[in-house]
């Protein structure tokens, strides 16, 4: 009968860690796959020089990221997520009725988007209205809006080689599509009159409604598998583009450079990417990286203000720290950062 | 029927032989050495992808035993580290990682001097062919033996991961032509420390005993937290799974009544051996940490789900094991006066012992193999949590598991990292394979048959 004794033995020691289980030691994050390798160096230099244990901290996207941040305050959630994207209102009336109200936004540092194809493949020099030509549902043609007819590049545009057009871009759950929509195709629309066409089509009460309706025209991608969307991580898109060599695909600038031996970048409207270009902001495509931080854990979690605070100190983020060296653009304006984290400042305090 | 005899049964118009095969029976064999051939090959091309899955493997990941080290002597300037000079350990403390990289930049720059290596690049650029993890090292070492400050000290630290993966015939010269992690220059360095014998390839037993390191550094990354975190959870999984799923089973197969209810469970419980095991994950997330909030990224919410999974794959085996022992055995204790409870727990259950055993333990393995329910509790992310000392902290403490270790490692965008994951596969392998091994070999060895 040694077994119900086990039994009983080990169902007491369950129920006794179970009880034991009050107080969480460890900084939990959570969100975007592009703040990832950021976070984790920072968090492995923060475990290194600070008696807090060392942070973990999970991938999953921005949008999955600050879903989880909003699921309430206690143990049992997150205290930061990580995002390629500002917060949106959506998401801060969702995280206010589940009580997380008091939210600091830090903002870590830039980043760049690149075009990126096979190293032994053509080699491209886009512009937004090249990727608006390829890639949206519905372009214009002789004054008319007409359903994307666009086969290869050589379509697009006459200089490129007649290579068929094959994208990969991030899945609608990653803030890095946000941007690649924002910076590129929409850049492309108004640069190609299709905008003023649509917004002089469009139906809305207001005229801002109009401008939001022809804007979420202007993006909507075409859906024939020209354009495919990659919900995972950068390494699917690496894939992807490794088994089809015409694949153009859509990275963060730190993957790109620890890829170089696979990739090729494509410039943008004739701007090499590179942290210097993206600093100097010639390079166009480019977009601040955040997280959020639950002020309520503060006190709670122990290291939790300690582990925002070296996120942004001039040690690790400034312009000669190991997230520069990794693909970060440094923040010129970290100071402000630092002083908001050290201050505590919550989102509508002062912006 | 008794007055046989051949010559009773006239022989029929067509005259055989059994020496001569009629056409029927030559068809007949034709088509079982044909099934024969199918069987065989059938086998080969299973054991051909098998080859393959091996060969890859291996090919892949053997590299992650191995790593570069750069033996440097340090001088430990007291100037840098303990300004005081009163060896306060609070003092010392205070300076950070970053504070050591002048003494790791100037002790690169005097091994380039000492070797005579010519070379134009700044101390800055040499020692970027080291791990970045080197001055946590230094500092580690330093906290720890503070009576060396001042001293000058001989340090083993690895390479940077292009470093290592030049020797390992990874990295050309070719590929790192747009790489601004290294040059040209730097690997004709790198030549130089080699044929000195300052930089060295050697076996890595901090790949099986380390842990995880952030993107920066793969060279540092290693299995052996993770491994714990596996371990922890098998440890939750067995002390629950086993006897929870003897006990149901004994319960259903020797006492419960053959009715409806029972029908039903044992529907149900076939089910839910069926279920894909990230569902178990979402359970997990709902009822461990969301309403008993137990706490994240834990082995033992990890565990917890884990045993929800095998429990239906025991119970099963388990009943499949009492089923085998013959039902003599169970009426000859009854007849000498035994209880059912005696006849049972003396009798029935050594009997079964076996088949349970093995049962249990391929549930283990499927249960060491899985990374989908690790997913929604947490467990799969940068854990790099240090080795835990006692076994509360072991189950309660962050940490992560072999499969979701690797699964972290292939998405990251160093390509050492791809490397490391497969030898981290190599690791779960060998893991997985001991375990099989010792369900064939008890069930061989202690199995009775009747």
């Amino acid at each position: 009968m040694s077994f119900v004794k086990l039994t009983a033995s080990a169902l007491t020691i369950a129920a006794a860690t179970a009880t034991a289980a009050t107080a969480r030691d460890q900084v939990q994050v959570a969100g975007s796959s592009t703040v990832l390798p950021y976070a984790s160096i920072v968090a492995e230099a923060f475990g290194e020089n600070f008696d807090f244990p060392t942070p973990v901290v999970e991938s999953g996207g921005s949008s999955a990221g600050l879903k989880r941040f909003c699921e309430g305050v206690g143990e049992n959630t997150i205290d930061i997520a990580n995002a390629s994207r500002r917060i949106k209102e959506k998401e801060i009336k969702a995280c206010a009725e589940a009580g997380v109200t008091d939210i600091i936004e830090v903002r870590i540092g830039y980043d760049g988007i690149v075009f990126a194809s096979d190293i032994n493949g053509n080699a491209f020099e886009f512009t937004p209205t090249d990727w608006f030509l390829a890639l949206s549902d519905e372009i214009m043609v002789d004054g008319k809006m007409v359903a994307n007819p666009n086969k290869t590049w050589a379509d697009v545009n006459p200089a490129f080689p007649a290579q068929p057009i094959q994208a990969f871009i991030p899945g609608t759950k990653h803030g890095t599509r946000e941007v690649f929509e924002d910076k590129v195709i929409l850049a492309g629309c108004e640069a190609t009159g299709a905008f003023e066409h649509i917004l002089a089509g469009a139906t809305g009460d207001s005229a801002k409604a109009q401008k939001k309706a022809a804007e979420k025209a202007c993006i909507s991608l075409r859906t024939d598998g020209v354009s495919v969307d990659i919900d995972g991580d950068y390494t699917e898109t690496l894939a992807r583009i490794g088994s089809n060599a015409d694949g153009i695909g859509v990275f963060g600038l730190a993957f790109y450079e620890n890829n170089t031996d696979k990739l090729q970048v494509a410039t943008m409207s004739g701007i090499v990417p590179s942290t210097e270009s993206i600093a100097t902001g010639e390079y166009p495509v480019s977009r601040p990286l955040f997280f959020y931080v639950k002020q309520a854990h503060i006190g709670v979690i122990p290291g939790l203000k300690e582990f925002a605070e070296f996120f942004v100190a001039d040690e690790v983020a400034g312009p000669d720290g190991p997230l520069s060296e990794y693909g970060l653009v440094a923040d010129p304006e970290l100071s402000q950062t630092q002083d908001a984290v050290a201050d505590e400042a919550t989102m509508g305090d002062n912006s | 029927m008794t007055d046989f005899s051949p010559s009773s049964t006239p022989p029929t118009s067509v005259q055989t032989s059994l020496l001569t095969l009629s056409d029927r029976t030559k068809k007949r064999n034709a088509n079982e050495r044909r099934f024969k051939a199918y069987g065989i090959a059938a086998i080969a091309v299973g054991l051909l992808m098998l080859l393959v899955l091996v060969v890859t493997i291996f090919g892949r990941g053997t590299g992650a035993f191995q790593q570069t080290f750069v033996t440097l002597d340090v001088e430990l300037l007291e100037s840098k580290l303990d300004k005081t000079g009163e060896r306060n350990i609070e003092d010392i403390e205070r300076i950070s990682t970053f504070g050591y990289a002048p003494l790791v930049n100037g002790a690169m720059s005097a091994a380039i001097e000492q070797h005579g290596v010519d070379t134009s690049l700044k101390s800055k650029q040499l020692a970027g062919l080291l791990s970045k993890g080197a001055v946590a090292q230094l500092r580690a070492y330093v906290l720890a033996n503070p009576q060396q400050i001042g001293e000058t000290v001989e340090f083993r630290f690895l390479a940077q991961s292009r470093v290592d993966g030049y020797l390992k015939g990874r990295v050309s010269r070719d590929s790192i032509e747009n790489d601004k992690n290294i040059s040209a220059a730097q690997l004709d360095v790198v030549d130089a420390l080699v044929a000195a014998g300052v930089i060295e390839k050697s076996f890595n037993l901090d790949f099986i005993l380390g842990s995880d390191a952030s993107d920066q550094r793969p060279e540092a990354a290693g299995m052996g937290v993770s491994m714990l975190g596996s371990f922890f959870m098998m440890l939750v999984v067995l002390a629950l799974a086993l006897p929870i799923g003897v006990a149901a089973s004994i319960y259903l197969e020797e006492f419960a009544p053959k009715n409806w209810i029972t029908d039903i469970i044992e529907v149900n419980i076939a089910n839910l051996a069926a279920v894909p095991s990230i569902v178990y994950g979402i359970l997990g997330l709902a009822v461990f940490i969301n309403y008993m909030h137990l706490p994240m990224s834990a082995p033992l919410v990890g565990g917890l789900v884990l045993t929800l999974m095998t429990l239906p794959t025991i119970i099963i085996s388990t009943r499949a094991a009492l089923k085998a022992v013959p039902p003599s055995i169970r009426d000859a204790a009854l007849g000498v006066g035994a209880s059912k409870m005696q006849s049972v727990f003396h009798h029935v259950l050594p009997l079964a012992a076996p088949g349970i055993l093995t049962g249990t333990i391929i549930g283990l393995a499927q249960a060491l193999g899985e990374t989908a329910p690790l997913l929604l509790i947490g467990m799969v992310g940068f854990i790099a949590s240090n080795a835990p000392e006692t076994l509360g902290e072991g189950l309660l403490s962050p940490n992560s598991a072999m499969p979701a270790q690797i699964y972290e490692w292939a998405k990251r965008a160093d390509p050492a990292f791809y490397e490391r994951a497969w030898g981290g596969i190599i690791i779960l392998l060998l893991f997985l394979v001991t375990m099989n091994t010792v369900a064939v070999v008890l069930r061989r060895r202690f199995e009775r048959r009747w």
